[in-house]
Parts: structure tokens; sequence; C-alpha cells
């Protein structure tokens, strides 16, 4: 591949706690091809917010560490890397946004010199120039009066207005990669709508990839080309994301599917998946989904899945899956 | 059938002060004007954005705030008359659940406690018969009765859910609030605490009212479907009459913006254009008209009125053709 952009291999971030070790990511591999956007799925807890942290070693450690795999990013290995060239890939090849616009904008500075941060360190521009090309960027995200706007503080935004500031802040230096992490979860579905197409705009016009990492499977269905669904800190199945929904493989990513209230259908009962994701400190022996799995069998509560190709582009984690089976 | 809850042109204003010495004053018109009837045995959905008044409608249908102008009545009483007393026996017939459980469910209480504490209050049980009916709540919400003993915090959020929804259940109400019930949880959660809404309403004949922002949610559960915005219903109608066919111009818009767990679906969306705006300083004429894409000359100036546009379907729109 040769537009391949990021490449993780059997990523292991665990945190080491007082009553034992939490394998928050365990094993995950996954790539992305440049301009590409690949959805991360899962419920809280499934290690999709640390996979994206461990990319941008932001792991809060201790606690945390990464413990094995490789991450490789335009050809450069991230875990290699010194800190302090760390901070030259964070905020300028590499860029996240947050779920919450509120606590990840510093309140006492104007929006403006917060985006201008970024382009003084990263791109050596003048704080004038810098901040010129902040209203630019507000004006691409759509804001009103941007000139105006870049004046503001964050609390004087609403908070659509404050993710927009958070997506020109993460875009100013063109970066190759955007991980957005629940980037509409805080937002209402009208204001979803616009930040969504504006994301998908402004990958059209600087062709850059994007991480989504999300919960919500009908944001995936719009916006995403392949997604990665995971569970108990491991990819249970990766697909492009129009097979991903024909024909889901995964119990779990069925489940997951079917348990979705739908405006274009009337059932009088939902699909459940039962039980509860369990203790990631006592994870039970074989596949971790077994315990909540309709469709177990003896064999998966000892035997544990391997992420096995079943066709091409589709991995999945399941024995039960013809050539799952590893 | 007589309905169980009248609400006649509700208004909640708040009042924030400007500065500290009090003197510029502004109004906040979270509620301002809204009319509606519960039946007994059904559920209304109540969805819109933040800040479109919804929550607080619902808390003042259990006149947890007091109003500004404008009538609740429950089962023909109107409760902003009732005397301390009076409303306390009310508070047993109406209940409500909260959205987040882990606010709302007191951490140095066991869930025994928190679920017979309603009980206590109105001696409903004690001793024995206490424990039993506590067991029997936990066990309607799919809890074990050894999880009484237990304290919030060893409960994951659908399983607090549960408990709130058990101590909903036990003054055995008539009609349950249910104030964005599953918004706080995960996908594979929520579908559970759904079937259990549902399965507890076919079971004991409750009403709710469900207020939360997720229209797919609000239609699984609801029959019929009121929309605010700006602190004003702006339609009702039954459930697949609102989803079907709707007629107000910010229905469709919202509806629109729904994403569907669909790729093949390649929806006609309308996008909004700009921000809600502020319920200090709501628009003249129709509240939505700065964001909609029929406004007319009219629209700006007069607010549209309430009204039956078809049997069963309410709309405040002057766009929409009718009586």
């Amino acid at each position: 591949m040769d537009n391949l952009l990021l490449n993780v291999e059997d990523l292991k971030t665990h945190f080491f706690l007082d009553d034992g070790v939490v394998p928050a990511v365990d094993g995950v591999s996954f790539h992305l091809r440049k301009g590409e956007t690949l959805a991360v799925v899962g419920e809280s807890g499934s290690g999709k917010s640390i996979t994206s942290l461990s990319i941008m070693r932001l792991v809060p450690a201790p606690p945390g560490r990464i413990v094995g795999g490789r991450i490789t990013f335009a050809g450069e290995d991230l875990l290699a890397k010194s800190e302090k060239e760390m901070r030259d890939v964070r905020g300028n090849r590499i860029s996240m946004i947050f779920q919450e616009p509120m606590t990840s904008l510093n309140p006492v500075y104007r929006v403006g010199d917060q985006i201008a941060e970024s382009l003084v360190l990263h791109k050596r521009m003048k704080k004038k120039e810098a901040l010129e090309q902040a209203v630019e960027m507000l004006r691409l995200t759509g804001i009103p009066s941007p000139e105006k706007r870049v004046r503001d503080f964050p609390h004087q935004m609403s908070g659509g207005m404050r993710q927009r500031v958070m997506i020109a802040m993460a875009l100013c230096c063109q970066p190759e990669l955007l991980i957005a992490d629940e980037p509409t979860t805080a937002l209402d579905v009208t204001i979803q709508a616009q930040i969504l197409e504006l994301m998908q705009e402004l990958q059209r016009q600087m062709n850059t990839s994007i991480i989504l990492i999300t919960h919500d499977l009908a944001v995936v269905a719009e916006v995403a080309d392949r997604a990665v669904v995971m569970y108990c800190g491991k990819v249970v199945e990766e697909a492009p994301v129009a097979e991903l929904f024909e024909n889901p493989l995964h119990p779990y990513t069925r489940g997951l599917l079917n348990s979705i209230p739908r405006l274009d259908e009337n059932v009088d009962r939902l699909f459940m998946i039962d039980g509860v994701v369990p203790n990631m400190l006592r994870l039970p022996p074989g596949c971790a989904f077994a315990p909540r799995c309709p469709e177990a069998r003896e064999h998966c509560r000892e035997t544990a899945p391997r992420l096995t190709r079943v066709a091409p582009g589709r991995l999945v984690s399941c024995l039960l899956v013809e050539g799952g089976a590893a | 059938m007589e309905p169980l809850v009248k609400v006649r042109n509700l208004k909640k204003y708040f009042t924030v002060q400007a500065s500290m010495f009090g003197k510029p004053r502004a109004v906040v018109k979270a509620v301002d004007g809204v009319s509606f009837d519960i039946h007994p045995g059904e559920t209304l959905g109540l969805v819109g954005e933040s800040g479109c008044g919804k929550s607080t409608t619902g808390r003042l249908i259990l006149r947890l705030l007091e109003p500004t102008a404008g009538e609740v009545f429950f089962n023909g009483r109107n409760i902003f008359d009732a005397s301390a007393a009076e409303m306390r026996n009310l508070r047993r017939e109406m209940q409500i659940i909260f959205q987040d459980p882990y606010a709302s469910l007191n951490p140095r209480m066991t869930v025994g406690q928190i679920v017979a504490e309603p009980l206590r209050v109105f001696n409903l049980a004690a001793g024995a018969e206490l424990e039993k009916r506590v067991r029997e709540l936990l066990s309607c919400v799919g809890l074990a009765g050894y999880h009484a003993r237990r304290y919030p915090h060893e409960f994951s959020g659908g399983q607090r859910q549960r408990v709130g929804i058990a101590r909903a259940l036990a003054t055995n109400p008539k009609l349950i609030i249910c104030d964005e019930p599953v918004s706080a949880l995960d996908v594979s959660i929520q579908s559970q605490v759904l079937n259990l809404l549902k399965d507890l309403q076919k079971e004991f004949g409750f009403t709710y009212l469900f207020i939360a922002h997720g229209l797919n949610v609000v239609k699984h559960v609801s029959d019929r479907v009121g929309v605010m915005y700006l602190g004003q219903l702006v339609e009702l109608a039954g459930d697949d009459e609102l989803y079907g066919a709707p007629l107000h111009p910010y229905t469709r818009a919202l509806l629109s913006a729904v994403p569907v767990p669909d790729p093949k679906v390649k929806k006609e969306r309308i996008i909004l254009t700009g921000d809600v705006p502020s319920p200090v300083n709501p628009p003249d004429g129709c509240r939505f008209h700065t964001r909609c894409f029929r406004c007319m000359e009219v629209c700006r100036r007069r607010p549209p009125e309430f009204r039956e546009a078809r049997p069963g379907h309410w709309v405040a729109c002057h766009a929409v053709e009718g009586d």
C-alpha cells in the first residue's frame, strides 16, 4: 500500500493499578490510508479513546503505559520518538478534537489566541500573521463575522461554535491526520449535522485522513469509509462500512446494530445484548464477549479467538465465523 | 377519556441578575405558553434541542418548580392550588426518573435504603413487609435481592438507572416522568432500559411523559410526540404521523438531521443554518423564523397559533395549510 499513512500493529496499552493490570488496549492493529476516514466504534471501556491517546503518546503515565506494539506514521516510528520530537508532531501533523469543547478550550484566553498559538509554535508565524490566519480558519468553519468572533472567550460561544473553534484549531496547521474523539456527542442533532458536514468538506479540501472515535453507529454509517469495532480492548471486527452494515460478522456488531431504535421501523421490543461489559481486571478466559453472546458455545469460553482475515478487507475475531478460528 | 394530565398555557420565566446589585435584569423564557394533554396509559414523548424547555416542562408538571403562569391539572385537580400537605400526597402518584444515574442516587445509602425511602416516607410498608417490597421492586427491574445491600458505586450506569426506576415504582404511581433516562447509557444498555420501561408499562399501566433529545429513542417508546423549540410546542401528533408526515419546518429539519445507521440510505438533508437564538431575547413573530427555510413576511410579525391542522395533529406554523 503506497498511500498508507498510519499503521498500528499489535498495540498494547495497559494500566497498572493497585488491584491489578487493566489491558485497556490489548493487541490492537489497524491501518489508515491518506484521505480516508476510519471509524473506531465501541462502548465505554472498549479502549477506543486509549487507542487514540496512544497514537498521540498522551496516555496518562503512570498508571498507563504502552507495553507493546508499533505505531508507524508516514514511515516514522512514533513510539521511538522522544517527547520533544512528539511535540512537533502533535497539533502539527496529527491533531485531535475532543468530545467536550468547553473543557478542552482554555477559558481565560481568547479563541483567536488559542488557534494562533499552534501556528506560532509549529509554523513559526508572527503573532499578527497567525491571528489573521485564525480569522481565516474561523471563516472556513462557517462562524459568522469571524473577525469579531476571534476576540471572543470560549464562554461567549455556543456549544456548536466552540466545536467549530476546536476544528479550526485542529486543522490550522493542515495536519495529515485528524483524530476526532466523539466530536458530536455533546451536540444537538441539527448542530451535529452541521459539524459532520463541515468535517467532510474540510477533509475534501485538505485531503486529511480522519480517525473518528464514536459509539454512534449512525454517525459511522454517515461519514466513515471503513470501521473497526472494539470490545474490551480488542478489535473484534474490521470492515468497509457498507459491508459492516450489510453483513456484520461478529455477534457483538450484530447486537449493536440491532439494538438501535430506528426512525424507519416500528418494533415493539428492541434487540438486547444481555448482561454488562465484564470487569477489565477480571476478563473471562476465552472470548471476552462469550458471557454476553447469544451464540456462544463451550469452546468460546475456553479459547480466545484471533483477528483473522476472512475476505478482502474483512477481519473478524470469532470462533463461530467460518475461517475465523485461527 | 378524561386526560390524566392537562397542561394549559404553562409559563416559566427565570430571572437572571446581570450585575451584583441586581439592577439590569434579563428574563429567560424557558417555557412560554405550552398546552397539551397526557392520556392515561399512554407515553407522550417530548423532544427538542438543549434549552428548548422540555425538562423545565417536566419539572413544572411535578411542581418541582413554581410556574410563572398557567395551570397543570392532575386527575382534574389544579396542582398549583394544592397545599403542601396535599402536594405531598399527590407526589405519590407522580414520580420522576432522572438522566444522570450517577448524580441522582445518594452515594451514602445502600440500594435497599434508596428504594425503601419512598415507601417509608409515605408509610406504605415497614419491617419485614418493607424488606419484601424492596426485593419485589428490585426483581421488577431485573436486579437481585442481594443487590439491596450494595452501594450505588458498585453498580454500572445501566444498573443504577434500574435502581432509579425501582425507586420511582415504589409508590405505585400513575404518572412517571422520564427525563432523558437513557442518554447517559451505552447503546447495548440503552435497549435493555427501554425494553424494561415498556414491559413495566404493560404490566402496571403507567403513564409516561418521556423527555429526550434522541428522536429515534422517543419514536420507539412514544404513542404521541410533541416537539418543542425555544420554550414553545411547535408540533404535536401521533407517533407515526409526526415521523411520517411532519408539518412544521423545524420538525422536518430535525428529522432530516438524524443520522441513519445504514450507509445505503442517502438522505435529503435540511441543514439549518446558525444556532438556536437565546431564550433571553427570542425573535419576534414565529420564534423559528430566523432559521426557517419557508419563512414568509407574516412569520416575522405575528406568532403563529398552535392549532389542530388535521385531526389529532397540532402545529404552530403560518406556512402549513389547513382549516
